[in-house]
């Protein structure tokens, strides 16, 4: 009966209006730093300009002679963080290792590494005496170079990073037709427009306030909690808004801690944004990956043997890892695969998650390398896809939950004019420009997570649900309130309230991984109808379906009525696999002379079950597409490896898809619901907007220009060389 | 960012005195200074502000046009009178930088503006330019943007203007006021190579002021064209930028202007080409030949080798465009 009713859905409705648009576009939204305390102070850090060592001293006299100072902290003076001491960690690193602490030694471990934070009455005031700290280092010799130490790389840590063999995949080399290539995704910055941020403020000896730019309020809740030991209760965290994050606000950065620990000496809210330049120095970023991929395959397209390794960076005191390697496991129906991850350690911050994460590198390497070998065939690249399509999951032999991957290559193939395309390199030329056609695909797990919702009929008729997720920008207030529309249906979509952003609501998980969706939007379906029932039972037998409900609450003196409910996924889920798919296709023009690339259409379908919010979900895709081309088109975070500092830690250098780039971008949508991963049949796409996008676009440039480029991003220079 | 004193004189004797004064800095639009000031590469203990002075207009003069040093960029891309006369400055202008800083940007300030090298941005690195005597941080470095043409052993840096380059083929003069009264100096003579006072950008004084420029009239209106190769389609700085400027008569060059950014410490004016497409016919084989000239003594770095392919390429095709045969 609850399926029944989501059915009826028509399956293409416009969808509603973002919840949050008009305050967005008022600037009445606010975010982390906009908020106002009174007497605020300001923290600014001085930061190492030395790559590895440690501090010989530290001067800081002048610093704290400097107007409107309140006080400078290095690892001298620093109260001491009650849950370093014990070693609690604030924050766990996703394998090994521990986060880096602030303050506590002498060492300097990544260059740009804060070593002096500056308390002050005023922003400027403080940015002016962070820049009068003069340290002197004893310098020892670095590594940055992650391509100079790919052969130290080694395995993780933990079961899940061990090489996994499926057959014999070594036979690629007696193959009929085999590949042997490699690419490289170097260092990417997440970049959003929001900087992080953070005001601490202590209202007892035992108790604070955090606006926070994180994806998580109770996973920041927790970090502080147990950095401080304090009942997490103590600690209230609000992330009302949040400016995009991409990844990067999924942990609760070391400097963040450091915030908290100098409001608590200065007995005064701090305000701590970081700059644009140390966004690329100690928040994170995707890490530079070196891969191999090895394919055998018969002369008829079927693929025989696949051997896929990675090797990336981290950090030398914490293990990063991602899934780099793991779609290739079961993206296609090949017998024999072989996958080895491995990381290496050089003298970097640590690496985090960045949208699409691992996929987005791993979908770069095979997805290019299926369009080699497709070239090696001369076989339409859709064609060997379809050859080789997996109707079942090849790891472990489950039926896929939902699939419609062959559904997504056609209609997109169709939408871009895909029976243009030469499968001949460089042989279109409109106006002096090679004109090429490229597609890749992509592909995230879906899962369904724990979520309590709280849902509270008010006495005005009122809908309110209640849950402490965030919203990094991607709609999840608008996709929520229109699941509780469509359950209630009735109720109009401005009599419903979704409250999110704050650890003082029922907990909810940190926005990530596209699993919210699924995940709150299936706790708050669970809770409208729990609540309807509920309101069934008051009004008995031969009530009507949609009742009056702020009539009901006065009749029976109810000032409201309210159910919180915890859900997740069912026990089913396990019998299947379960992922979204992604399929992009590209129309790339490159000029033959200059080697300059332009995007000219994009063509991006969703396989992601039932869309539940058509504008956002689309927005999502387009967001999705911009990011991919990005990647691979211009985005590089540059080292000079002699200093260990970026050359382009700034939006002039470090170079993001601008208007002029971007052409018209369709998103399509299969639109097709999967019940077994969440009562709406709808699963993530935030990741798989991104996964596969750039290797559509390398795939276009090579079908413009007979180029291959194996290293991203592809800039004029590599088109020329 | 170390704390400074503002002025705002109200004419240009006050601007003169203020300015020859130690520590102090004319302040325009800021696009470029207050973010200099904030990375500490530059750190005046004064700001004087000419935007009170009268030299925001753009006016025919007898044998050309005269533009005030506080123009800003985007009322010069838009002006009627250089669009006509002088397509290739306004369609050079549009090139740069993005629409809002276009709006604040100056003549005077766009002329003035400093290197983009990452060496010369990060105080935490060397530099000979903002620090001399530390090395240049560009030249066994990261150098994909940096000059093939009359850089030193001190200094590889690009001057990072579009502008500039089609001022430069423009033969533009540049109009300066000191204490002791206005002098003119020729575009292509303002700003230097690096030699040994890579310090040094351009032949201004300290104490003097920029007031304008003057371009002469000419016949290239019909055939010009600004091409700025770069890594994104806007919002970026050039990789190679070219432009052209030919007089076609009846198929024949009659005479021609040619200059480079991205090259070099200065825009970089292609005379020997320009004399060797004189009196010829304008086909793409003479831009050709024309662009092998002109590539003449280039000499590339580690990360910069891909401009010398790239900069003969781009003076063809803008010579080509500029000709009206793409
Ligand atoms: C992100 C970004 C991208 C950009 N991209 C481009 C690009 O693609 N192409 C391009 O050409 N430019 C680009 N620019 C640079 C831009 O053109 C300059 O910042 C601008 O032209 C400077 O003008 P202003 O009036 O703001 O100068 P200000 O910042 O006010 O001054 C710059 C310098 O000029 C001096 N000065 C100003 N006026 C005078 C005068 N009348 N006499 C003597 N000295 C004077 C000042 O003392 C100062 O040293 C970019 C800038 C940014 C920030």
């Amino acid at each position: 009966m609850k399926q029944q009713e989501l059915l009826n859905i028509p399956p293409f409705t416009e969808g509603i209006d973002r919840v949050d648009g008009r305050l967005k576009v008022t600037g009445a939204a606010k975010y982390a730093a906009e908020f106002e305390v009174p007497g605020m102070t300001y923290a600014v850090f001085a930061n190492s300009t030395i790559t590895k060592g440690t501090i010989k001293t530290i001067d800081i006299k002048a610093a704290e002679k400097a107007p409107g100072v309140l006080a400078v902290f290095t690892y001298l003076n620093a109260p001491k963080v009650p849950g370093y001491e014990t070693g609690g960690d604030p924050s766990k690193p996703p394998s090994g290792g521990g986060p880096l602490k602030l303050f506590v030694d002498n060492t300097v471990k990544y260059n740009g590494q804060p070593v002096a934070m500056v308390i002050a009455d005023s922003f400027e005031r403080a940015t002016y005496a962070a820049s009068l700290v003069k340290a002197e280092y004893n310098k020892e010799a670095h590594q940055t170079d992650t391509s100079k130490v790919l052969d130290k790389a080694a395995t993780p840590k933990g079961s899940r990073f061990a090489d996994y063999k499926r057959g014999t995949p070594d036979d690629w080399q007696s193959a009929p037709v085999k590949l042997e290539t490699e690419y490289v995704v170097p260092i990417d910055v997440h970049n959003p427009m929001e900087l992080s941020a953070i005001i601490a403020h202590w209202t007892a000896d035992d108790k604070l306030t955090v606006y926070d730019k994180t994806q998580g309020v109770k996973s920041t809740q927790n970090a502080i909690a147990q950095a401080f030991k304090l009942p997490p209760d103590n600690v209230q965290v609000t992330a009302k808004f949040v400016g995009g994050a991409f990844g990067n606000a999924l942990r609760t950065w070391p400097h963040e801690i450091a915030a908290v620990m100098a409001a608590k000496q200065v007995k005064r809210p701090v305000k701590l944004v970081l700059t644009r330049e140390m966004q690329f120095y100690t928040v994170g970023y995707r890490p530079y990956t070196w891969q191999k991929i090895n394919v055998g395959a018969t002369a008829d397209g079927k693929l025989t043997s696949i051997v896929h390794e990675a090797r990336a960076q981290t950090s030398s005191f914490e293990e990063f890892t991602e899934g780099t390697v793991n779609m290739t496991r079961f993206m296609y129906a090949c017998p024999n695969v072989g996958t080895i991850y491995k990381i290496t350690p050089v003298d970097v911050n640590t690496p985090t998650w960045m949208r699409g994460p691992g996929e987005a590198t791993g979908a770069f390497a095979l997805e290019s390398a299926i369009d080699e070998l497709a070239d090696k065939l001369n076989m339409d690249p859709i064609e060997l896809r379809i050859r080789n399509h997996a109707d079942i999951d090849p790891q472990n032999g489950k039926p896929f939950s939902t699939k419609y991957l062959k559904e997504a290559y056609q209609m997109g193939a169709d939408k871009i004019g895909w029976q243009n395309r030469k499968n001949k390199p460089r042989s279109v030329q409109e106006n002096g420009w090679l004109i090429g056609y490229g597609m890749g695909s992509g592909v995230f797990g879906a899962g369904r997570g724990r979520a309590t919702v709280k849902a509270t009929m008010q006495s005005d008729g009122t809908l309110l649900l209640q849950t402490a997720v965030t919203d990094i920008g991607v709609g999840t207030g608008t996709a929520m309130t229109q699941i509780a529309s469509e359950v209630f249906t009735g109720i109009p979509v401005s009599k419903i309230k979704f409250e999110l952003g704050d650890s003082s609501l029922p907990p909810s998980p940190t926005q990530g991984g596209s699993m919210i969706t699924s995940t709150v939007g299936g706790a708050v379906h669970d809770a409208c109808i729990a609540l309807k029932e509920k309101f069934q039972q008051l009004i008995g037998n031969g009530g009507t379906d949609k009742p009056d409900y702020a009539q009901v609450l006065k009749d029976k003196n109810l000032p409201q009525l309210d159910v919180t409910i915890t859900s997740s996924g069912s026990s089913e889920m396990r019998n299947f696999s379960s992922y979204s798919y992604s399929v992009h296709f590209v129309q790339v023009k490159v000029h033959p002379k200059t080697g300059v690339v332009r995007v000219n259409k994009v063509v991006s379908v969703a396989d992601s079950g039932h869309i539940v919010s058509p504008k956002t979900a689309r927005s999502q895709v387009i967001g999705g597409a911009i990011g991919g081309i990005g990647m691979a088109l211009m985005e590089e975070g540059v080292i000079d490896h002699r200093f260990g500092r970026y050359v382009n830690a700034d939006l002039a250098g470090y170079h993001v898809p601008v208007h002029a780039d971007i052409p018209q971008i369709e998103a399509l949508f299969v639109n097709k619901p999967d019940y077994k991963v969440n009562p709406m049949g709808a699963k993530g796409m935030g990741e798989i907007a991104l996964i596969g996008m750039s290797a559509a676009v390398a795939n276009a440039v090579y079908n413009a220009t007979g180029k291959r480029i194996r290293e991203l991003p592809i800039t004029p220079d590599k088109l020329l060389g | 960012m170390k704390q400074f004193q503002y002025v705002r004189p109200a004419n240009q004797q006050s601007v003169l005195a203020a300015i020859a004064q130690p520590g102090t800095k004319i302040i325009a639009g800021g696009s470029n200074l207050v973010d200099l000031m904030k990375h500490g590469v530059m750190a005046p203990d004064k700001l004087v502000d000419i935007n009170k002075l009268p030299l925001r207009n753009i006016s025919g003069i007898s044998n050309g046009l005269h533009i005030g040093a506080l123009a800003l960029n985007s009322q010069v891309a838009e002006d009627q009178q250089v669009k006509t006369k002088f397509p290739l400055l306004s369609q050079a202008l549009n090139a740069g930088a993005s629409a809002q800083l276009r709006n604040m940007a100056t003549v005077g300030g766009n002329m003035m503006q400093r290197t983009r090298c990452p060496y010369f941005y990060d105080t935490a690195m060397p530099c000979n330019k903002r620090a001399p005597g530390t090395g240049c941080g560009a030249k066994e470095g990261f150098n994909r943007m940096h000059a093939i043409f009359g850089f030193s052993d001190k200094c590889i840096a690009v001057h990072p203007s579009d502008m500039c380059v089609a001022l430069a083929a423009l033969d533009a003069t540049v109009l300066i006021q000191g204490k002791k009264g206005v002098r003119k100096l020729k575009f292509t003579d303002f700003h230097r190579l690096p030699g040994v006072t890579p310090e040094l950008d351009n032949n201004l004084a300290k104490d003097e002021l920029i007031t304008g420029l003057e371009i002469p009239n000419n016949n290239f209106a019909q055939h010009s064209y600004y091409l700025k190769v770069r890594d994104r389609a806007s919002y970026a700085f050039a990789l190679i930028s070219v432009a052209a400027a030919l007089d076609i008569h009846n198929g024949i060059i009659k005479d021609a202007r040619l200059a480079m950014g991205g090259v070099a410490h200065k825009p970089w004016r292609l005379t020997a080409a320009e004399q060797l497409l004189k009196g010829k016919p304008a086909t793409v084989a003479n831009f050709e030949q024309a662009a092998q000239v002109a590539m003449q003594g280039a000499k590339a770095f580690k990360d910069n080798a891909f401009k010398l392919k790239m900069a003969p390429a781009s003076i063809t095709e803008a010579l080509t465009h500029a000709a009206g045969l793409a």
